[in-house]
């Protein structure tokens, strides 16, 4: 293994901390303030697409696996979402519907969707039918049994469907500059400009922002996740 | 039941097995699981090992072919110590019987019972045939060979296990509550079976189980542990049943132990009473004067073949000639091989004092009555003569050969 | 705001992919589907399909190999689960672009670097799911195995793994489905892969449908695959009690 990668993250580290000319010349790029912008407008993107992938998926997911219904149709959505390939995704964006954040934003409800939907009903049909037997004989109402009972023991199993698509979304708004909105992958895909320094930054600081991401969704699992539940084993992810 | 044809070399033969003041204690545990158990188990007999829930019973079979690690003392298998032998080596030549059975779902049933073999390194032909052998000793059809565990019932099962801990002609085996997880009707059903089978193959068994009735059915020896693996006794189930040590055994056998006794009997076993005989025409003059003194009060009718046909009424004997068919039916007809149990339980439910005996062409052989009964199970020298298991009277719900 | 918005090139070198089209009027007007040109020029599409199975194959091949000797290795040690899944799962999450950009400086350009990630990407699911089927082999066949004699491994080799086959699959399945959508990014690590196409022209539709539809066909069929090969190493699941 040559040693020269180290002078490759070296001057990736370089290129996050000072400024230096761009390629293209004339402008300066790189440095903390850019990287900051960046950042910010890939979290931006990221979070508008997680939310709305939550706003619709999760209320569907839940309530059809409170009712037990549509079990082939969420299975079969998880699955199609992961074949869906990222790069093809924004690219028919890009070729039918064209550039902008509202066309990247649907790209990316398109993969955020499938594994909030999909383990929102593995989650809520994998709670415990006793528990939910006895509230409902205790005459809670089918919403009281969704928010008291059911949500609460479908904790870990839903968050792990939520870190999933954050990962996914994240993952795609690196290629979201191929249709015109600009993130942190705008440093990756902009040799010409950034030059290799700049694009090995950019791998370094999306790579860190996945990771964050994921702990600090990790954390909010943490939080949500009942005493009780804690104790046993979370059952695995689909 | 087919007979075992083929005689397997090596493991085959059935030895001993003693427990040398064997222990087992678990760390951080306040008391041990088995505490200096001594027995010895003759080449070919069937040890029964029972006890309440937590006696350690389980833990002591699985002792002898270290599945649990011996703490204190020792146990010899056939004069070796299990101490000093390899585990994995010394289990392939024990056969092992668990109660959840524990098949390999994704093999079929051949490649089950073949398990052993095939650690052993036996030829293909060899594991065949001996497949096919087995699948006729504990009763299955040859069909089921290709099939899958999950596609048998929990009788089939059960064989199946039964059939793959003998795959390698083992000397000795482990059963632990073998019969425990199928229905009453069939649990009975494998338990004569399996009877028959040891009657032919004569391996030294230890067998475990909660049931002292399955125990007194099972066992040559009985050894009723107590909790933390103490032996209480060991004994042949007559002695367990006569004479019980202690309050604890005489607890858990059962304040019947008496009627368990019958079930350990045949009617052939005690002496019968004679009652007076007469043929149909004979003068009844002549019958009257053997009434005096005769241990039955009532004459018998039985015809040339000395085959019973009914009891003299009052009535009948006011007549000139014997009927040929008297008053009183013979039933309920006891034969000389019926359990005891079975036939004082026939008697009650008449609520006749006497039935007629007969052997098995049908012809008399003596009267059963309830005091015979009783008299024999209150007498000092009712120390039966004792069965081996495999040869005491079993519950038969069909004829047997 | 930040320069260089709009145009910019791949990594990935090639030659001039569509330069050519065929000048009927479907493709001028960028038509939804111009089928005579897809038909024309499908064969462009077969060497980029190619170096995507063969991506496919080697990673998640290489990634079952690996995982299932980390399963091996977990087993019986069950204090090494939580820091293989914890280690597994950062490599699961670092996004595939940037995965393969960071392993550019290490492994150059080219088909390693994008087996590498690719394998990488694979671990966390096929591993978790060898683990929960380890985890479900029935504790009587264990018992019964071991009373019978089978030594620690045989009873590995020759029960549990086999009964974890439906699991592995499972996780298989999955992997590969995952890993031929993150495939298309490889053409950025220089390994081409149908992301190539789609890259040489990303506004032309009958390009992105062609590309993008093969993608998601050769999923679908790696799946089907994948599900009869599970049915052929599991034949005791389909059977029924007579």
């Amino acid at each position: 293994m040559k040693l020269a990668f180290l002078d490759a993250f070296t001057g990736a580290l370089d290129f996050i901390f000072n400024q230096r000319e761009a390629q293209t010349g004339g402008v300066e790029v790189g440095g903390l303030g850019q990287v900051a912008d960046l950042t910010l407008d890939h979290v931006e993107v990221s979070a508008i697409a997680l939310t709305g992938s939550l706003a619709i998926a999760m209320p569907i997911g839940v309530w059809l696996g409170h009712r037990g219904r549509g079990e082939l149709l969420a299975v079969a959505i998880g699955n199609a979402g992961r074949a869906v390939p990222e790069l093809a995704l924004i690219a028919f964006m890009v070729a039918f519907v064209g550039v902008g954040l509202v066309n990247v934003s649907i790209a990316l409800l398109v993969l955020g969707i499938p594994p909030i939907l999909t383990n929102s009903f593995v989650a809520i049909r994998q709670v415990d039918r006793d528990a939910v037997e006895a509230a409902r004989g205790m005459g809670m109402s089918e919403p009281e049994i969704v928010g008291k009972v059911e949500l609460p023991l479908a904790v870990p199993t839903l968050m792990s469907g939520v870190r999933t698509a954050a990962i996914a979304i994240v993952a795609t708004a690196t290629i979201a500059p191929l249709a015109g909105v600009v993130t942190l992958g705008d440093l990756i895909l902009s040799r010409n400009v950034y030059g290799d320094d700049g694009v090995l930054a950019g791998a370094i600081l999306v790579a860190v922002l996945a990771l964050v991401v994921e702990l600090a969704l990790a954390g909010v699992q943490r939080l949500l996740t009942p005493r009780g539940v804690l104790l046993q084993r979370a059952p695995a992810a689909v | 039941m087919e007979q075992v044809a083929s005689r397997e070399s090596g493991a085959g033969e059935a030895v001993a097995v003693e427990f040398r003041d064997a222990t087992k204690r678990y760390p951080g545990a306040t008391d041990d699981a088995v505490r200096g158990l001594t027995l010895e188990v003759p080449a070919g007999e069937i040890c029964v090992l029972v006890g309440p829930s937590g006696c350690g019973k389980t833990t002591a079979m699985r002792m002898v072919n270290r599945m649990v690690e011996i703490t204190d003392g020792d146990i010899l298998v056939g004069d070796r110590t299990v101490r000093e032998r390899g585990p994995a080596e010394l289990r392939r030549e024990i056969g092992y019987v668990i109660q959840q059975i524990g098949l390999f779902p994704h093999r079929t049933i051949a490649d089950n019972i073949a398990t052993v073999p095939r650690l052993l390194g036996w030829e293909r032909e060899r594991i065949d045939a001996r497949v096919d052998e087995l699948l006729g000793v504990v009763g299955l059809e040859r069909e089921i060979a290709e099939r899958f565990p999950a596609q048998l019932s929990g009788g089939q099962q059960q064989r199946v296990g039964v059939a793959r801990a003998l795959a390698a002609n083992p000397g000795v085996m482990l059963m632990d509550e073998p019969f425990g997880a199928v229905d009453p009707i069939n649990r009975e059903r494998l338990q004569n079976e399996f009877l028959r089978l040891q009657a032919e193959l004569r391996k030294t068994i230890l067998f475990v189980t909660h049931d002292i009735d399955e125990a007194i059915k099972m066992g040559d020896r009985i050894a009723i542990l107590r909790q933390g693996g103490r032996l209480a006794q060991y004994a042949t189930p007559a002695e367990l049943l006569m004479a019980p040590g202690d309050d604890f055994v005489e607890d858990f056998v059962g304040a019947d132990r008496a009627l368990k006794r019958l079930a350990l009997m045949r009617v052939s076993d005690i002496d019968l009473w004679e009652a007076p005989l007469a043929f149909p025409g004979q003068a009844t003059s002549e019958v009257r004067a053997k009434l005096d003194g005769a241990e039955v009060p009532h004459p018998l009718v039985i015809d040339a073949e000395r085959r019973p046909l009914g009891w003299m009424s009052d009535s009948d004997l006011a007549q000139a000639t014997v009927p040929a068919q008297p008053d009183t039916r013979p039933d309920p007809v006891v034969e000389l091989d019926d359990v005891m149990r079975d036939a004082l339980s026939d008697l009650l439910q008449a609520e006749t004092r006497y039935s007629p005996v007969v052997d098995p062409q049908g012809r008399l052989a003596g009267v059963l009555s309830v005091e015979i009964i009783s008299e024999f199970l209150t007498s000092d020298e009712a120390l039966v003569e004792e069965h081996p298991a495999p040869e005491r009277p079993l519950a038969e719900a069909e004829e047997a050969g | 705001m930040n320069p260089g918005v709009a145009a910019h090139l791949p990594l990935a070198q090639g030659d001039d992919f569509f330069q050519e089209r065929s000048d009927t009027g479907c493709v001028q007007e960028n038509g939804f589907f111009c089928a005579q040109w897809a038909f024309e020029n499908f064969d462009r599409y077969m060497s980029p399909l190619l170096e995507h199975i063969v991506l496919v194959s080697v990673s998640v091949f290489a990634g079952f190999a690996i995982a299932i000797g980390l399963a091996v290795l977990s087993h019986g040690r069950r204090w090494l689960v939580p820091p293989l899944l914890g280690l597994t799962g950062v490599l699961y999450t670092i996004p595939s672009l940037a995965f393969f950009i960071l392993l550019l400086p290490i492994t150059g350009f080219g088909r390693t670097t994008a087996i590498v990630a690719l394998t990488a990407y694979t671990l966390q699911i096929i591993y978790r799911n060898v683990v929960a089927g380890l985890a479900n082999v029935p504790a009587a066949s264990k018992d019964a195995g071991r009373g019978m004699g089978m030594t620690d491994q045989q009873l590995l080799w020759r029960v549990e793994l086999p009964l974890a086959v439906p699991e592995l699959v499972a996780g298989l399945r999955i992997a590969t489905v995952s890993t031929v959508a993150i495939a298309t990014l490889a053409v950025f690590a220089g390994a081409g892969g149908l992301g190539d196409p789609l890259l040489k022209d990303i506004t032309f539709r009958t390009n992105v449908i062609v590309a993008g539809g093969l993608a998601i066909l050769l999923a679908i069929a790696f799946d089907a695959l994948l599900v009869l090969a599970g049915r052929v190493a599991s034949p005791w699941r389909k059977v029924r009690p007579v």
